[in-house]
């Protein structure tokens, strides 16, 4: 019916987290199209080519060599031609504060690392409904924040 | 220096159609957000053209009978939504009498087309307006509750944390924070 395609991004160090993530992602019913990167440099050097076409959902795993997801999540934010793209942070328990610094600093989404597979599909179809409906409306980007 | 603008998106897209349209000399009726009649038909070629155009501005021209069905009962929502005189609506009557069609017949095509319920674009948009209106004005949560229906300010933090996974407060700090720390980059 519709011929959108959500494209998203991943960048994380961990190859089997990438392999199950990848594994998710196809299992769920609305149509992506997925990159992965080994690392935050590697994202952005992507993200940074010329006419390059943008992902509309970029996940970031915090703990990643070279440039981790914080940094990469701050020069994003500082990069008007990027201000389009909804950004997810994931990670494995961080405190309350620095999770919400995560959301000042401008991600719109913050995910727990959930432990197994049937969880993190559930989890990832969750961010990816959430989104389509923010890619398919006219929801305020801006405002967008969410939580699991 | 930083500049803030509060935008209408409505009256932006009305905008940018009106100056195409009339530049092509295309005579139309402007009847709903996001509808326009216009008088005649359109060349494919002139109908290629001018979507090419608008596509620029994020202006997509929809085609299928059911896309444009699924707009008009978004559009049809937000109205419901803004609408602070409806205060006892029942969703699904209110959508059946204003788009003529069926709840059952909306529901079923909006599920298969969104990939998500009604019902729950409903909660989506509610808890949007709720942001905007916690972000954008000086009401408070018992007034906001209020204008979207909720039958109380719990009700409202309740679905609120549902739906987003933070609280009001929670979601107004961060807001407030992000806004100082943009004032402190420039």
């Amino acid at each position: 019916m519709s011929l959108k395609i959500l494209n998203i991004a991943l960048a994380d160090d961990d190859e089997d987290d990438r392999l199950l993530f990848k594994e998710a992602i196809e299992e769920i019913p609305i149509e992506t199209k997925l990159s992965l990167f080994n690392h935050g440099q590697e994202l952005m050097d992507h993200l940074n080519l010329p006419n390059v076409i943008l992902p509309h959902l970029v996940f970031l795993d915090l703990n990643m060599p070279i440039k981790n997801g914080f940094q990469s999540l701050q020069e994003i934010r500082r990069k008007p031609e990027l201000d389009q793209m909804a950004v997810a942070i994931y990670s494995t328990s961080l405190s309350e504060a620095d999770i919400e610094n995560t959301f000042v600093n401008g991600a719109n989404i913050y995910i727990n690392k959930p432990n197994t597979f049937k969880h993190l599909k559930e989890v990832i179809a969750k961010v990816l409904q959430m989104n389509w409906q923010y890619h398919t409306s006219n929801l305020n980007k801006e405002t967008f924040l969410f939580r699991l | 220096m930083r500049m803030n603008f509060k935008i209408d998106l409505d009256r932006l897209a009305r905008m940018v159609l009106k100056d195409h349209l009339e530049a092509r000399g295309i005579s139309y009726e402007m009847c709903s957000p996001g509808e326009v009649r216009l008088r005649g038909e359109l060349p494919p070629k002139r109908r290629e053209e001018l979507a090419e155009a608008l596509g620029e501005y994020g202006l997509e021209i929809i085609d299928d009978k059911q896309s444009v069905l699924v707009e008009r009962i978004k559009v049809v929502i937000d109205e419901m939504l803004r609408d602070e005189d409806e205060q006892s609506y029942k969703a699904s009557d209110y959508l059946a009498h204003s788009l003529n069609y069926s709840y059952s017949y909306l529901s079923g095509l909006f599920s298969e087309a969104t990939f998500t319920s009604i019902e729950n674009y409903i909660i989506l948009r509610k808890v949007d307006l709720a942001k905007e209106y916690m972000s954008k004005t000086e009401l408070t949560l018992t007034e906001i509750a209020y204008r979207l229906n909720y039958s109380s300010v719990s009700h409202l933090s309740a679905q609120f944390k549902k739906t987003t996974g933070l609280t009001p407060t929670s979601f107004q700090r961060i807001m407030v924070r992000r806004k100082e720390r943009l004032a402190e980059q420039t």
